[in-house]
């Protein structure tokens, strides 16, 4: 690192200010991805606000009941119902998701290839069944007749927010996968230890990576949190 | 210690660190999950709904986000914008409100 000031600026928000004001790049000595991955995670947490928000607007003003999410998404074990038992396990599937990733970027800076790897792998296996949960919640709803514009719990605006929220988040989820998948594969290639030239840049490959892809992956997992205690749980 | 060793330090933490705040935020969930279990209601359903709910996105962002580590101009950007979130929940809660008063009047009480 060829600026020197990196190492003896001030603590707190002098620091910051020295690092806003210095006339040349902010935020040094963080990997210029790592800032856009951050940029867009900001972005991103906007769009789920504004769905979230809308969601209470939407609840707080109708005038007909709520459907009870403990008794809407209960599933029956051996006869007995038990409340929000499929969006427990998501949850603690995602959260299990969400440590692997963890582990894997803690691998990935210490150059352990095989199992930042493996982590990965186990990170979109994780991801994958959260994914085929969600479709199974989906078709069960769908067949018990909730549609964005009626269902038979109570307020219609019930469905619009419940397909628009998880599904939106769903994406997230599946786009996730996708992106796991072809960095675990290019973690046990040795991309990053060669430092191979990615497919649509020239700049050489790093485990930088691996922490940028796993800044995402924690904010799905983050936004799960939300959506849990606001829409599940409330 | 040279800068690249300093650099390296910087990024890499002690696995210790990661298993804890894996297990707390299995127990946080298992708390929160505990909520509707045992069917709390009103007050004390919604304080403890999001006071799960903060810890564990406290500690997402802070420790497996690396936000703790990271440095101090970024965390403020990133921070800062959601003061603006709030507002707006504030703004639409009042909203909510005054619609929903709207409605009760003109559909039961009819104006």
């Amino acid at each position: 690192m060829s600026d020197n000031s990196l190492n003896n600026l001030p603590e707190g928000f002098k620091g910051m200010s020295h690092d806003m004001g210095s006339d040349q790049t902010a935020f040094k000595g963080v990997q210029w991805g790592k800032v856009m991955m951050w940029i867009f995670l900001l972005s991103d947490t906007f769009v789920f606000s504004c769905f979230l928000i809308s969601y209470m607007k939407g609840r707080t003003s109708t005038v007909v009941d709520w459907p009870n999410t403990s008794e809407v998404f209960s599933l029956h074990v051996g006869g007995v119902p038990v409340p929000l038992l499929l969006i427990a396990i998501m949850t603690f599937v995602l959260i299990t998701s969400s440590g692997t990733m963890a582990l894997a970027v803690k691998y990935g800076y210490e150059k352990n290839r095989k199992m930042c790897g493996w982590l990965i792998l186990a990170t979109a296996i994780g991801g994958l069944t959260f994914v085929g949960m969600q479709v199974f919640e989906w078709s069960k709803l769908i067949h018990e007749g909730v549609r964005p514009w009626e269902n038979p719990f109570g307020a219609k605006q019930f469905g619009s927010f419940f397909f628009m929220i998880t599904g939106f988040h769903g994406t997230h989820v599946s786009i996730g996968v996708i992106f796991l998948f072809i960095y675990a594969r290019k973690v046990f290639r040795g991309d990053f230890d060669e430092g191979k030239r990615g497919f649509f840049t020239t700049m050489k490959s790093d485990y930088v990576a691996i922490e940028i892809l796993g800044l995402y992956w924690h904010f799905v997992d983050l936004v799960w949190v939300f959506i849990f205690a606001f829409f599940y749980l409330w | 210690m040279d800068e690249t060793q300093k650099k390296e330090q910087a990024t890499t933490h002690k696995i210790g660190i990661y298993l804890w705040i894996w297990g707390l935020l299995f127990l946080l969930s298992f708390f929160s999950y505990m909520v509707d279990w045992f069917a709390f209601q009103g007050f004390l359903r919604w304080t403890l709904i999001l006071i799960f709910m903060f810890l564990k996105a406290g500690l997402i962002m802070a420790f497996f986000m690396h936000l703790y580590w990271e440095r101090y101009a970024l965390v403020n950007v990133l921070l800062w914008p959601m003061t603006a979130i709030v507002g707006f929940i504030i703004l639409m809660a009042a909203e909510a409100k005054y619609t929903v008063f709207t409605r009760l009047l003109y559909f039961f009480i009819g104006g």
